[in-house]
């Protein structure tokens, strides 16, 4: 199959080595990747801070960059959720019919990368191998917006060697927030503490997550607690082989 | 009905929530109590949520059926009205908190009573009722348990369902002997005190000529009012005195009888993990002989219809009030009630109160949430609850002064984004720009409002290549697409 990478803005700037692990992933299993030059961000900061008109405008670039596509996957599981469940409620917001209609079209051809394996491709054993103590954390945005299910499980379930042990509160908030945990830095600190106690409850040497935002958050504290976890997004785990 | 609650500058605006919280969160004690708490509901919710193999369903139903009224509210209205008066009640119109204290506080001095017992009522408190009562030298008491334990303590509520949430027993057993239990060796069992409340309270059920209280639903079609609840304190109230006085928020009217089934059973599963709630009062008018002799009903506005004007809005108005979404959240599990600084907590708080104050007085309360979606899921009557965060989040963004820094970031933003000549040239300013703040290959201190961020987390330097270059590098190599 042929698909668009939608690297999202934060993994291209802050963690290249998922969008790479993507591309590698999706080329060893047959797809051909493309990389559509354009793309920036998706807005959902801007839409979820408040600030929606803003938002519009990426809205329409990234329709204008993707809307040939025959289908878009993402390493991101909140920003697929931006563009599938609210750039809809966005492009009523602008007005503008024929982005209502362009979203409309293109927005269920938006994937979260697990979703894409299992759902769209039909693989669940990608041949990865991983021979780490690994936990999981389903990000809030992958489990309530996208309904994802046990499908990040399912592909972890089938990688060789790996030791995976259940997260307690495997479904609560780490209380990143996007903007929420600058606003309420607070708050998202005993949060995360929480779920950092869980983490290391759990023995594990890797927490792996359809999110780099919610890692990031979680593994910035870890590594400010030098807890000896380390973090690690869902296609760097299934990018892994034996050989590597 | 005028649509002009008590609103405009010289209210206070609520504390910021970002401020309010730091209090519950140092309060060791207050978080294991919570944590503990809310562990309990949320299993025994789920549990009997489960067992029902049309629980979707039932919320289908009753989120239609609240939004079918809330379209002819109206209609329905004047359709209780007219029946209560046909049963023998009496109803009272009040478009804010002020109006419909100065009713009650007039229909109670009319029987003579200068006390009145209470079932517990959020509306009351919404009203803040007690003290308007104290004001004119009649004493509300409070009968519920856990609203009693509040009184006692001059606290204000921290739960919806639970006001008390906040204290665990041997708090609790320190309150009453300093003053239901005064010189009384008591243990801190919930038998002795729930003994304790239950010898006070049943002098004040026996001598009151007055209750007061709220209501769960009204029926239009029959003009029957109802209440339920868990101590039978309601059941008290509700027949024991002369006079019967209901406070009820405009949007609780159901339109027949038969939409009862529906409620009385995605309230008590979602609200105490119930399959039934122990006691449900239903009353129509007055029945000589049987109950009170005289009933008022206050139909209450209170800034209602000004949600209801809102089409994202109105659906907070479906709130049964049933806390399931206060037991869920992260938020509220980690910080109570106290911090949103309204009697409706929670993400239903979030999303209520500053709707019926004015988005300007709660600025801050559309933002007390990670929009992690849970209390959406668990809601019975399926109210979109991050949809209208958002929708709040975008009214405070939209009211942001030109000169308002976030609001200037956000924008400069916006405009690097839309642009991938703009962007790249940020994402390698952003490379050079953070060798100020990398010390010992990590980020520990950031500026600003991003040093919330740096309290507690360490953050990686920007990677010296972009994906984007890796992309570029690997196509230039390859020589290919």
């Amino acid at each position: 199959m042929k698909a668009a990478l939608f690297i999202t803005c934060f993994n291209d700037t802050l963690f290249p080595q998922v969008g790479i692990a993507t591309t590698h992933l999706l080329e060893r299993l047959g797809h051909t990747v493309e990389f559509p030059e354009t793309q920036t961000c998706c807005g959902q900061m801007h839409y979820n801070t408040g600030y929606q008109q803003e938002a519009i405008p990426l809205v329409r670039h990234f329709v204008a960059g993707f809307r040939d596509a025959e289908v878009v996957v993402a390493p991101s599981a909140s920003c697929v959720g931006m563009v599938r469940d609210l750039y809809p409620k966005a492009a009523i917001l602008s007005g503008d019919a024929q982005l209502i209609a362009e979203v409309d079209a293109l927005a269920p051809r938006v994937y979260e990368l697990g979703e894409f394996l299992v759902k769209r491709a039909g693989v669940v054993d990608v041949g990865a191998y991983f021979p780490h103590r690994v936990t999981y954390h389903a990000t809030c945005h992958s489990l309530r917006v996208l309904r994802v299910g046990d499908i990040p499980m399912q592909l972890l379930r089938a990688v060789k060697g790996i030791d995976l042990v259940e997260l307690p509160h495997v479904a609560e908030c780490c209380g990143f927030g996007g903007t929420f945990a600058v606003k309420n830095a607070d708050l998202s600190t005993a949060m995360l503490g929480d779920k950092a106690r869980d983490v290391l409850d759990t023995g594990a040497e890797v927490l792996c997550a359809a999110d780099s935002s919610c890692l990031m958050h979680i593994g910035g504290g870890l590594h400010r607690l030098r807890a000896g976890v380390r973090t690690m997004h869902l296609a760097e785990v299934l990018a892994s082989v034996e050989e590597g | 009905m005028a649509a002009t609650p008590a609103r405009g500058r010289s209210l206070p605006v609520l504390p910021a929530f970002p401020k309010a919280v730091k209090i519950a969160l140092a309060d060791t004690q207050l978080r294991r109590n919570l944590a503990k708490a809310t562990t309990t509901i949320r299993a025994k919710r789920a549990r009997v949520v489960e067992e029902l193999a049309d629980w979707e369903e039932l919320r289908a139903a009753g989120a239609a059926i609240k939004d079918e009224t809330l379209r002819h509210l109206d209609h329905y209205l004047l359709q209780l009205e007219e029946a209560v008066t046909r049963a023998g009640g009496r109803v009272h119109w009040a478009r804010n908190a002020v109006e419909a204290n100065t009713i009650i506080a007039r229909l109670v001095r009319d029987t003579g009573a200068e006390r009145v017992v209470k079932v517990k009522s959020l509306t009351t408190d919404e009203i803040r009722l007690n003290d308007a009562l104290a004001s004119v030298g009649i004493t509300a008491v409070e009968t519920d348990l856990a609203e009693l334990i509040i009184q006692l303590a001059h606290e204000p509520s921290s739960h919806i369902l639970v006001p008390a949430i906040h204290k665990n027993r041997s708090e609790i057993r320190d309150l009453f002997r300093r003053t239901i239990a005064t010189g009384q060796d008591l243990s801190d069992e919930p038998k002795a005190l729930a003994g304790a409340a239950r010898a006070y309270l049943r002098k004040q059920f026996l001598s009151a000529q007055v209750a007061i209280s709220g209501a769960n639903v009204a029926v239009a079609e029959t003009g029957t009012v109802g209440v339920v609840e868990s101590e039978g304190n309601g059941r008290m109230c509700l027949t024991l005195p002369r006079t019967l006085i209901t406070v009820m928020g405009i949007e609780k009217v159901l339109p027949t009888f038969r939409d009862l089934e529906v409620f009385l059973q995605l309230l008590p599963r979602s609200s105490t993990g119930e399959r039934m709630n122990p006691y449900t009062s239903l009353w129509t008018g007055v029945t000589p002989g049987d109950g009170p002799e005289a009933f008022h009903l206050v139909l209450l506005d209170n800034g209602r219809t000004n949600v209801l004007a809102d089409e994202v809005g109105r659906q907070t108005l479906r709130c049964i009030r049933c806390s399931a979404c206060l037991n869920i959240c992260p938020v509220y599990a980690r910080t109570g009630g106290h911090a949103y600084g309204s009697v409706y907590p929670g993400p239903i708080g979030a999303i209520l109160t500053p709707q019926l104050l004015g988005l300007e007085r709660a600025k801050t309360l559309p933002y007390a949430s990670s929009l992690c979606g849970a209390c959406y899921e668990v809601c019975p009557v399926k109210i979109n609850i991050p949809d209208v965060l958002l929708r709040l989040r975008g009214q405070v963004g939209a009211s942001a002064g030109q000169w308002n820094p976030e609001a200037m970031t956000m924008r400069q933003l916006a405009a690097i984004f839309s642009s991938p000549t703009r962007y790249e040239r940020a994402q390698r300013m952003a490379r050079y720009g953070q060798r100020l703040f990398v010390r010992d290959g990590v980020i520990n201190r950031l500026p600003g409002p991003l040093s919330g961020w740096s309290q507690a987390r360490d953050l990686q330097p920007l990677p010296a290549q972009s994906f984007r270059d890796w992309w570029r590098e690997r196509r230039q190599k390859t020589g290919g697409a």
